[in-house]
């Protein structure tokens, strides 16, 4: 791929930023527009431009995890998720909740197995786009 | 409790089948006998016990409660005879096997297959339950095809094993429906409880369907016209199945279930005609085919499709003495048909051919297997002093007390005269003639111990009940009051003075003598011949084939672009028809579209599909489409749904990007199609563009039940603790849902990559490659 150098110097800056954007998105997805779904699409966002600036050898040396890895991992969470119900004989997946929080800077903080089911989905988002993506890109 | 031990110790005698290989091979037939002679006499004792009120006769256990299909066993009285026969019979039938098979190829599995024919009998015959009796019915299809096909080399058993599964497995299917048919019907699965229902189930609007699928399953079950085919076939399996199977007990399933429901769905005028009818053809034509073959299994199977077709004839006449004479028939054609067949085995075994036109003067090489021969024939001829006497004079009796007398003593009298010329000419002429001149035959010897008693045990056991006749009465009586739903009792003579009926015997000796003279003219002797029946069951068969060959062929070409043809056009046709039915046509309001945003946007939308779709490049194709998305995107979110418009800008993002990477692959872009298959795509494209607009439309309108969504936007923040109703849901309220989008999604992405990624490819073969220089390539 010939280099692009406007494209990699944006990138440098714009990937972080949407990477942190994602997480956000996730985070703040239980009361304001956004979610898991938007959020992984959001980080695969972030790592394809990665791909197209500097290409796909610097993102499977730096990115940690293989993208399958990343789907099952988002699997397994969405699945242990649903569990702490059962302990409280409800059915599997009901939402369970920690009292409310309050941390500086960020404010009041709930936490509870939706957000946790939502972290599962946004792995498996991401790990999907990015395979697909990948497999794309490798074809030839 | 001890009727389920009595079912289960067949199936655990054919999971220990396995092993009879460790056993010495002179020991086998004992080891085999034992189980089933064990449940025989279980079965004898505890029966007679529970009758007598010392034991319980039901027993139930929990199998889906909800659905109130449950493991019901119940003890009548003619289960007990049938479960008596099964593995009285059996067990003779399994000392024989033991013999008979005596260290053959894979004998273990022939050995287990019974066993599990006779546990699927056993539950038959006492499963209290409609599904209970449903599994047992298809697992003794099942067997049989096992035990048909033993022979799996020949491709004559398994076409016959496949023709016997798809008869008997279709005739299960209406069962199947009938029986839900009638449990929905009465609200009740228990055969026990129907029976107490009287003339409900008859008088009900569904009664001729009950009917017509229940008759359905008996029919094809016991070889009635026109579904006899497929048990002359059944022949293909080796003997002492021909003779345990498909003469003793499989092929009178269906006769019991007939018996069964007489209760719960006989004496109509529907019934008692359908019955008599099918029955009376089945008899007389079961003697024909009888009479036309040579080979001896198939002249036996005729006759056994003939008494099944009496039976069933007996039991559509519907009088009390109907039922006790078909019951005493049953008896009798078990003891001498398996008997027959088992000398039609030893037979076979000891001279190696099993046509009548070669076999003669057998009577000096086998003594034993004549004398057993003897025996049953005469039982089967119906002379004095045997049972099958008994079981005629009853059947004449029961003909002549008949609304029309002359119609059912005509076809029993017709059919018994075939049936002795039939019995002379399998058991009496092989061995009663002068021995062949040729000395292929006279190298003969009689068959060992194992096989010479089994048959004559049975063929002794018809002379001396017949001689004592009054042993049998209290089964017989227990399996009639059964059927007539009421306490039966009625003694069994052998002598009955000088009456009608003896008479009828007399005429059926001469006249059996006489058929028999005619029989043996040489126009009748012709080799083989294939009966009608079974080329239209071939004609059938290759129509079904034929049509899915050609569907398949038709449907499945290959071409992506047909497949979506197929797929789209069917769509369209299914839902516009609903549309059309379904609600009336949405009212549009177009309050919202005339804001200058709004317009705006509509306009950049129309100029991106007008640029997708002129396009001369793939890319350009690409970004108009994804501004399309875009637009899309913005009404969204100009009408209030901000999850929706930020999924779909990012969604249509990536597919560009992704898009982009496949585009680099592909070939330079052509027009390569023509004129008119672009007026077909623009088409399809427009119709699919309409159906969902419609479908998207009419949705608004379309009220099913009362609306979830305002409870949701309700609970979602004291019940979930979370302001956003979309996330809430989907997190939430439908987790279980998302979840398995999610699953779906690994799996898409499995399957990219499994398209995607270069197959696999075996390493090349050494003498194809011989220079490992050329590994670039």
């Amino acid at each position: 791929m010939p280099a692009a150098p406007l494209l990699q110097i944006a990138t440098r800056y714009l990937a972080p930023i949407l990477a942190v954007l994602s997480l956000l998105v996730l985070y703040r997805g239980h009361n304001l527009p956004g979610g898991g779904f938007i959020g992984g699409l959001l980080l695969a966002a972030a790592i394809l431009l990665v791909a197209i600036a500097e290409g796909w050898d610097v993102v499977n040396k730096k990115l940690p995890v293989d993208p399958l890895t990343l789907l099952t991992l988002g699997l397994g969470i969405a699945l242990l998720s649903g569990l702490p119900s059962l302990f409280f004989g409800q059915p599997y997946l009901t939402g369970q909740w920690l009292p409310g929080l309050e941390l500086p800077i960020i404010g009041k903080v709930k936490l509870g197995t939706p957000i946790v089911f939502d972290l599962g989905v946004y792995f498996a988002v991401t790990g999907f786009t990015l395979k697909c993506a990948n497999a794309f890109a490798e074809e030839s | 409790m001890w009727l389920v031990a009595v079912v289960i110790v067949p199936l655990v005698a054919a999971l220990g089948a396995g092993f009879i290989g460790r056993i010495p091979r002179s020991a086998r037939p004992g080891v085999l006998f034992l189980p089933a002679f064990l449940a025989w006499i279980g079965l004898l004792v505890c029966g007679i016990s529970a009758f007598q009120g010392n034991l319980p006769t039901a027993f139930s256990l929990a199998w889906f409660p909800q659905l109130e299909v449950n493991l019901d066993f119940n003890l009548t009285g003619l289960g007990w005879l049938l479960g008596l026969l099964i593995t009285g019979i059996g067990s003779l039938i399994l000392l024989y096997a033991g013999g008979y098979m005596g260290g053959a190829k894979q004998e273990a599995r022939l050995y287990a297959y019974l066993y599990l024919f006779m546990f699927a009998m056993l539950g038959l015959a006492f499963s209290d339950n409609l599904i209970l009796t449903f599994v047992f019915w298809e697992l003794t299809s099942v067997v049989s095809y096992l035990l048909i096909s033993f022979k799996h080399e020949y491709a004559e058993a398994r076409r016959n094993a496949l023709q016997g599964l798809l008869i008997t497995g279709l005739g299960g299917m209406a069962l199947m429906a009938g029986f839900i048919l009638l449990a929905s019907a009465t609200g009740t699965w228990r055969i026990s409880e129907l029976a107490l229902l009287g003339d409900q189930v008859v008088q009900h609007p569904h009664y001729i369907g009950i009917l017509t699928l229940v008759l359905l399953g008996a029919f094809t079950k016991s070889a009635q016209f026109p579904f006899h085919v497929w048990l002359p076939n059944a022949m293909s399996a080796p003997t002492p199945v021909s003779a345990y199977l498909h003469s003793a007990t499989m092929v009178k399933a269906g006769v019991f279930l007939l018996a069964l429901f007489t209760p719960i769905l006989g004496q109509t005028p529907a019934w008692t005609w359908t019955l008599s009818l099918v029955g009376g053809i089945t008899f007389l034509h079961g003697c024909i085919l009888g009479l036309l073959h040579q080979d001896l299994k198939k002249i036996l199977a005729g006759t056994t499709i003939a008494v099944l077709g009496m039976l069933v004839f007996l039991l559509g006449l519907g009088t009390d003495k109907a039922f006790h004479a078909a019951i005493l028939l049953l008896l009798a054609h078990a003891f001498y048909k398996a008997s027959l067949f088992m000398m039609a085995g030893n037979v076979d075994q000891a001279t190696g051919t099993r046509d009548l036109r070669r076999l003669q003067g057998l009577r000096r090489l086998m003594p034993w297997t004549a004398l057993t021969a003897g025996l049953a024939a005469f039982s089967k001829m119906g002379l004095p002093p045997f049972w099958g006497f008994i079981g005629k004079e009853y059947a004449y009796k029961a003909g002549l007390d008949t609304a029309v007398p002359i119609w059912g003593t005509g076809t029993l009298l017709l059919g018994s005269l075939l049936l002795f010329a039939i019995a002379v000419k399998v058991a009496i002429i092989p061995f009663w003639t002068k021995p062949a001149a040729t000395s292929a035959e006279s190298k003969v010897s009689e068959v060992k111990l194992t096989m010479r008693w089994p048959p004559l045990t049975l063929a002794m056991l018809g002379l001396l009940t017949g001689l004592a006749p009054s042993f049998l009465q209290f089964p017989v009586d227990k399996a009639v009051a059964t059927i007539t739903n009421a306490p039966f009792e009625a003694s069994i003579y052998l002598w009955q003075g000088f009456n009608l009926p003896l008479l009828l015997s007399g005429l059926t000796v001469l006249g059996g003598l006489a058929f028999f003279g005619l029989t043996r003219s040489p126009l009748l002797n012709r080799l083989a011949f294939k009966p009608l029946a079974d080329s239209i069951y071939d004609i059938c068969l290759k129509g079904v084939l034929d049509t899915a060959k050609h569907t398949t062929k038709t449907l499945q070409s290959g071409y992506l672009r047909n497949y979506l043809l197929i797929i789209l056009a069917s769509t369209f046709v299914l839902v516009f028809y609903k549309l059309y039915r379904f609600g009336g046509w949405p009212s549009l309001d177009w309050s919202g579209a005339g804001q200058p945003l709004i317009l705006g946007v509509l306009l950049l939308m129309v100029i991106a599909i007008w640029s997708a779709t002129t396009a001369h490049s793939r890319l350009v194709a690409l970004i108009s489409l994804g501004s399309l998305g875009y637009g899309v995107a913005l009404i969204f979110a100009f009408f209030g749904a901000p999850d929706l418009a930020i999924t779909q800008i990012l969604v249509e993002t990536l597919t560009v990007v992704l898009f982009a990477w496949v585009i680099a692959k592909l070939p330079d872009y052509h027009p390569l199609s023509s004129q008119r298959s672009r007026w077909i795509d623009a088409g399809i494209s427009l119709t699919a563009g309409a159906m969902l607009t419609v479908l998207v439309l009419k949705a608004q309108i379309i009220e099913l039940g009362p609306r979830i969504s305002e409870l949701m936007v309700d609970w979602s923040l004291p019940q979930a603790f979370g302001a956003n109703v979309v996330n809430v849901i989907l997190v939430d309220f439908r987790a279980l849902d998302t979840f398995g989008e999610v699953i779906v999604i690994a799996i898409a992405a499995l399957g990219v990559w499994a398209l995607l990624t270069r197959p696999y490819q075996p390493k090349p073969k050494p003498a194809s490659n011989p220079n490992p220089s050329k590994k670039e390539s």
